[in-house]
């Protein structure tokens, strides 16, 4: 229990990143920032595995556990991502997510 | 009885030669292949002949009646506990002749062709399909059972066809050998056929069983009918269907001329001596059933033949190639037997007709083999098939003309060689059954002596004519074989037939019937004088006749036009009325459904494909909404 925060509070917190997170990545054209926005969406989720954790099995830490899994992870998959990102600009010279669209149709 | 073990070496000596030459025969020089076969086929011939003098001077004959010996058999497919399938080597006084015949013919025709053949592309696979035949036939001809025989009848198609067509890059070669396969597989059908319907209701295919005397097992047919005839009878005319099929009766008779687009010697060997005579053979095979349970079958194949017989003579009369002279000569000659055997009654001296017929069937397997052989002698010579290029050949070409010489007088019947004795045995046999069949046989025999003699005094006599370089003879090779079958042909007649081949394996008193032989030697005469005067020294004789027999010299010139019948029923009946709209239905109804079915999959998919635009943002939307939208049914609605 955090003293004076409630449960809900920091969900809706959570949500909003979510949110935006997938907002970004919907509306943002550039690559270097969707991948940003991926990140913002694991982070939601983070914070949702922590807090459930904490509120309802404070003996427990798998929640803090699988957090720090996904933090690894995300770092590795940001170092992939920016691998690949460079592949692309090599390429097409360009990052713009529109112009990525030879297996249209 | 393990004696007679070693006959099975017969048949798969020549598959063992066929498999050799057609897989490695490239890899050899052509001769080692040519060689290869003919030695292979010497031996088979030595062992053929000591398995008949085995047979009939030995072991064969006990108590007067000569055993049918299975020396080999196994089964080969097994159905149920009574029907099944074997495969075996069956001796009989029959088969045993057949061996005789069919290996001789082959030893002397492969010897033949490495000199007819020399210098050929093909020369080794020419070898391989003689192998094949030459397997196959000898396969027929001991057959234990019918489907035995039903199953090598159509390996001697395969390789007859493969043999007409061997000038491959021949056009009319090609044709030829079409359809023969095509109008001797549409007899097979009914073969197959009858083999069916008589084994349905007999419950075997074994030769041994289905011609006993005196066996039950035709009762079970015996009481069936089908439009007004026993169904035991349409069995055994639907086998008969198979027979005149490969033995080109009429009106089955039409790819046999053709066939004379093969090499000559394959002519000789399948078109005159061996394959042709296995419809006599099988209704031979098979003859107690026709004799007696089904004599009214019977009655009809002795008018096929009798008029098969009369129709080839006509036409042979008319043409100018010599090879298809000679092929309608096999048509009537065959007729001959086919007749022979109709007429002939079972047992004792009822049963000449089945002896004179397989007399007349090795008698005339030796003359005309020679006949087709001194013919290639003679196209090897002069480089032409068509009479009208030939004349005054006797100069150049001594021992074909003695030979050939000798083969006409053989054919045309005149005593003390083979051909009399033969014919003279048949014309009896006519004379005791039936007068008219009688006097047909006998018209035919003068018709024979004329058409053979106009053919020798056309090619040896007449005018000299200048040829592009003088025809020389041909070498040893060739003219050993015609030599060694003009001997055949002058003494085989001498064979005591009447004692080995008889219709119930015992031998008979065979007398001389000179109110019958007189005639018959008189009308050959006749015809051979006629000739003389007609073609001896060109006359004008044959033209005026010609011209004055008009119209129906042009119908015999053209074979009766039988051909452009079978034209107009194929092509414009059977294509035209049946086989187009099938055609039509196939191409519009049955393969347009299919094509619809892939039209409609490939419009779909046209359309959907636009949806993948590749730009990754748009799945993503398309994913989240779709998620947001599941989300809110499953709260809000399903609640």
């Amino acid at each position: 229990m955090i003293q004076g925060i409630p449960f809900t509070h920091i969900l809706i917190v959570s949500t909003i990143m979510f949110f935006i997170g997938v907002a970004g990545f919907i509306t943002r054209k550039n690559l270097i920032t969707m991948l940003m926005s991926t990140e913002l969406i694991l982070n939601s989720v983070c914070i949702n595995f922590v807090v459930f954790n904490r509120y309802l099995y404070p003996i427990n830490l798998q929640g803090h556990f699988f957090t720090m899994i996904i933090v690894a992870i995300a770092a590795a998959e940001a170092s992939v991502a920016i691998a690949l990102i460079i592949n692309i600009y090599r390429r097409f010279s360009s990052i713009e997510v529109s112009d990525v669209s030879e297996m249209k149709n | 009885m393990a004696a007679f073990s070693y006959t099975v070496l017969i048949p798969l000596v020549p598959l063992f030669m066929f498999l050799i030459i057609g897989l490695f025969g490239m890899k050899f020089k052509p001769l080692v292949s040519g060689i290869a076969g003919t030695v292979g086929l010497g031996f088979i011939a030595i062992l053929s002949y000591i398995t008949a003098i085995n047979y009939f001077f030995g072991v064969g004959k006990v108590n007067e009646v000569f055993q049918t010996i299975i020396p080999v058999n196994f089964t080969w497919l097994q159905f149920t506990e009574t029907l099944h399938i074997d495969m075996g080597v069956m001796l009989d006084p029959i088969s045993v002749m057949m061996l005789v015949v069919v290996t001789t013919v082959s030893f002397m025709v492969h010897i033949y062709s490495l000199g007819y053949m020399k210098g050929e592309v093909g020369f080794e696979r020419f070898y391989a399909f003689l192998s094949l035949f030459t397997f196959s036939m000898l396969g027929l001809v001991i057959a234990t059972n019918i489907f035995q025989m039903y199953v090598f009848w159509e390996l001697v198609g395969v390789s007859s066809f493969l043999l007409i067509g061997f000038y491959y890059q021949k056009p009319s070669a090609v044709a030829a050998s079409k359809k023969a396969f095509i109008v001797t597989r549409f007899a097979d059908l009914g073969f197959l056929l009858g083999i069916l319907i008589v084994s349905f209701y007999t419950g075997t295919f074994d030769f041994g069983l289905l011609t006993k005397t005196g066996t039950s097992i035709f009762q079970s047919a015996g009481a069936a009918t089908f439009m007004g005839c026993s169904v035991l009878s349409w069995g055994m005319m639907l086998i008969f269907m198979g027979g005149a099929g490969k033995s080109a009766m009429f009106p089955l008779h039409i790819w046999l001329p053709d066939a004379m687009e093969g090499p000559t010697p394959v002519s000789a060997l399948i078109h005159a001596a061996t394959m042709v005579v296995a419809g006599v053979y099988l209704v031979a095979r098979m003859f107690p059933v026709y004799s007696i349970q089904t004599p009214d079958v019977l009655t009809i194949i002795s008018y096929i033949g009798g008029f098969t017989s009369l129709f080839a003579a006509v036409i042979a009369c008319t043409q100018y190639d010599i090879k298809r002279v000679l092929a309608f000569s096999t048509l009537s000659q065959i007729g001959y037997m086919i007749m022979s055997l109709g007429v002939s009654g079972y047992g004792g001296e009822e049963g000449l007709g089945y002896m004179a017929s397989m007399f007349h069937l090795f008698t005339h397997a030796m003359f005309k083999a020679l006949l087709f052989l001194g013919a290639g002698s003679i196209i090897h010579a002069v480089h032409s098939n068509s009479m009208q290029d030939m004349g005054g050949l006797r100069k150049y070409l001594p021992i074909t003309h003695i030979t050939f010489l000798i083969a006409c007088l053989t054919i045309s019947g005149v005593p003390p060689l083979s051909g009399f004795f033969s014919k003279d045995e048949i014309l009896v046999a006519a004379y005791n059954k039936n007068v008219i069949l009688f006097w047909v046989e006998w018209a035919v025999a003068g018709l024979t002596a004329f058409y053979m003699f106009r053919l020798y005094f056309n090619v040896f006599w007449g005018k000299d004519r200048h040829y592009h370089h003088t025809p020389h003879e041909s070498p040893l090779v060739m003219t050993l074989p015609l030599m060694i079958l003009a001997v055949a042909s002058v003494f085989s007649g001498f064979l005591p037939f009447h004692e080995l081949v008889t219709s119930d394996k015992m031998g008979f008193e065979s007398h001389m019937h000179y109110n019958i032989a007189i005639p018959s030697v008189a009308v050959g005469l006749l015809g051979i004088i006629i000739a003389f005067i007609f073609y001896k020294k060109e006359t004008g004789i044959p033209d005026k006749i010609s011209v004055a027999l008009g119209g129906f010299y042009k119908t015999v010139y053209n074979k009766f036009y039988i051909d452009e019948l079978y034209l107009f029923v194929t092509r414009k009946i059977i294509f035209g009325c049946i086989s187009r709209p099938i055609a039509w239905f196939d191409r519009h109804v049955i393969d347009a459904t299919m094509n619809g079915v892939a039209w409609v999959t490939n419009y779909a998919s046209e359309k959907v494909k636009g949806i993948q635009s590749g730009q990754v943002q748009h799945y993503a939307f398309v994913f989240v909404s779709g998620a947001i939208v599941l989300v809110l049914f499953f709260v809000y609605l399903l609640n």
